[in-house]
């Protein structure tokens, strides 16, 4: 009798520490994100105004804004997300619909894999090496842009397979015993049922891609420039990389540091955004199929 | 002639022999229904049908089936005009994620149909021999899933009798279902009997009574007996059968 009633008292014990441990880790996560944020916040919120958004670094980047930055980092976003997005979508319906299970699947997913677990600035000096010199692009957005898109091409392939292998196979019995070809399944049934989880992937890759300095380092960054690209062979600022370059170099790093939070200020704004963009996106899609 | 002939058919998933030696034929317009224990084979042979098993690798069938005279696994087939015209109701009702009108649309606008207003009109039609128009009338741009299961499978029904098809295979279409929206079903393979050819596949010995004209019982990949329903609840020629039917085993 004793003997259970100890029993019962330890396992009752061995519960709360459980339970206790795995709160204290959750609420650990959460606060390190709090104080890196306020961090963030209370240095770089003072600088952020309408002109620092708006205009162009002055004074050997210890006075103005940085609008080339900005509008940089968009650009490549953009760029990405024109080879990425459709390279990365069809090979993700290639390996979930179309490829014969077995070997060959096998190896595209290790190599998908692979290429994910790749350091970036491995990729940025793979950028150099073949956009750049190779394909005699030049230190461009182009150049940049498709180095970037090679990065988050996993991330696409990933999420666009695992979207499209939730859906039960039979929805597309259902849609090819109606006569419907494997294609018209496709995009009348499958991919509107995959939308959600498809686009979420997207923006979140575009979240990586905005955020990711090494494969611009050598692709496409510029330290300065007085204006805006006019072409997509033209070199851009870019936040991450700007952000690096008044944090380490220049000639006065102590006037240039509020610059330095504003700018990794806007650079988290920017993310956050992206994020709750695609929680948004989701729901949007996610109701219209209800 | 008659609307279904199978030949002498052997089917294999890779090695396992599914389907041993079977030869049938289904008259037009009636009712047959194929009952035996899991993995007997019934639903296999209901698949060959309209070739919906060509969507799992590894496949082989020897022996012919013909359906309305046709050589449907001879070359140069049209699949999918083949099931248009043998349409399919699944086990679980499986609406596509649109409105009540576009699922019961849909297997027109894939084969090519542009008429919104004959759309139109075969939507309707469809909902009526399905009997649910009266229930989704008013909620046509509604989505299909705010129906209730028993709905949504009436709704798979019309979406599949949109196309016209001539053979109408159905898998366990009342299992998921709860007894009300089963008779309901029953009741439509009544009221369709006259129009279609059906190939019910079901669990349900008593169910396979009340809506067949005629039964095959299907055991361990084999057809052990297909004779007219009546003939074999009262009076099955096989042991087997007998055993299976009286609730011994199965």
């Amino acid at each position: 009798m004793d003997d259970t009633i100890q029993y019962e008292l330890k396992k009752n014990l061995t519960q709360k520490v459980a339970f206790g441990a795995v709160t204290l880790f959750s609420v650990a996560i959460v606060g390190i994100l709090v104080v890196i944020l306020s961090f963030i916040i209370i240095k770089g919120v003072g600088v952020i105004n309408w002109e620092f958004l708006s205009t162009a670094p002055t004074d050997g980047m210890t006075k103005g804004g940085i609008f080339p930055a900005i509008v940089g980092t968009f650009y490549l976003i953009l760029g990405s997300a024109l080879f990425a997005f459709p390279v990365g979508i069809m090979s993700g319906i290639y390996m979930n619909e179309y490829a014969p299970k077995g070997f060959v699947l096998r190896f595209i997913r290790t190599m998908t894999n692979n290429l994910s677990g790749i350091p970036s600035i491995v990729f940025g000096l793979f950028g150099m090496a073949f956009f750049v010199k190779q394909l005699n692009f030049g230190t461009s957005i182009v150049a940049g842009s498709l180095t970037l898109g090679l990065l988050c091409l996993p991330l696409i392939i990933r999420t666009t397979e695992e979207a499209l292998k939730a859906i039960p196979d039979s929805y597309r019995e259902g849609s090819r015993a109606l006569g419907a070809t494997k294609l018209q399944t496709l995009f009348r049934v499958i991919l509107p049922m995959g939308m959600p989880n498809i686009v979420t992937g997207l923006i979140l890759s575009v979240g990586r891609v905005s955020g990711e300095t090494a494969p611009i380092l050598f692709t496409c960054a510029a330290f300065f420039l007085p204006q805006l690209p006019t072409g997509i062979f033209d070199q851009v600022m870019a936040l991450p990389y700007h952000l690096y370059v008044i944090a380490t170099s220049g000639g006065d790093l102590e006037a240039q540091r509020p610059i330095a939070y504003g700018t990794a200020l806007v650079l988290i704004i920017l993310v956050l955004l992206i994020n709750l963009l695609a929680t948004v996106v989701r729901r949007y899609f996610a109701k219209k199929l209800k | 002639m008659n609307m279904i002939e199978v030949e002498n058919i052997n089917f294999y998933y890779g090695d396992f022999h599914a389907l041993k030696n079977i030869s049938m034929e289904i008259e037009h317009h009636s009712v047959v229904a194929f009952i035996g224990p899991s993995g007997c084979g019934k639903s296999t042979l209901l698949r060959l049908f309209n070739r919906m098993n060509d969507l799992i690798p590894n496949i082989r069938l020897e022996g012919k089936i013909c359906i309305d005279g046709q050589d449907i696994y001879k070359k140069g087939m049209a699949v999918d005009s083949l099931r248009k015209n043998v349409g399919m109701v699944f086990q679980r009702p499986n609406p596509f994620p649109k409105t009540i009108f576009e699922n019961v649309a849909y297997g027109l606008r894939v084969n090519g149909v542009r008429n919104e207003k004959f759309i139109a009109q075969r939507v309707e039609e469809s909902l009526r021999d399905a009997a649910l128009w009266s229930e989704v009338k008013d909620k046509l741009k509604k989505s299909a899933f705010e129906l209730s299961g028993g709905q949504q499978q009436r709704l798979c029904i019309a979406r599949a009798l949109a196309v016209q098809p001539t053979v109408l295979l159905m898998d366990e279409p009342a299992s998921a279902l709860d007894p009300i929206s089963t008779s309901k079903i029953e009741e439509l393979i009544h009221e369709l009997k006259p129009h279609y050819t059906i190939v019910i596949v079901t669990h349900n010995m008593q169910q396979a009574a009340r809506v067949s004209d005629k039964t095959a019982f299907f055991y361990l990949g084999e057809m052990v007996e297909f004779s007219d329903t009546k003939k074999m609840f009262l009076n099955p020629e096989k042991v087997q059968t007998q055993n299976y039917i009286t609730g011994r085993f199965g």
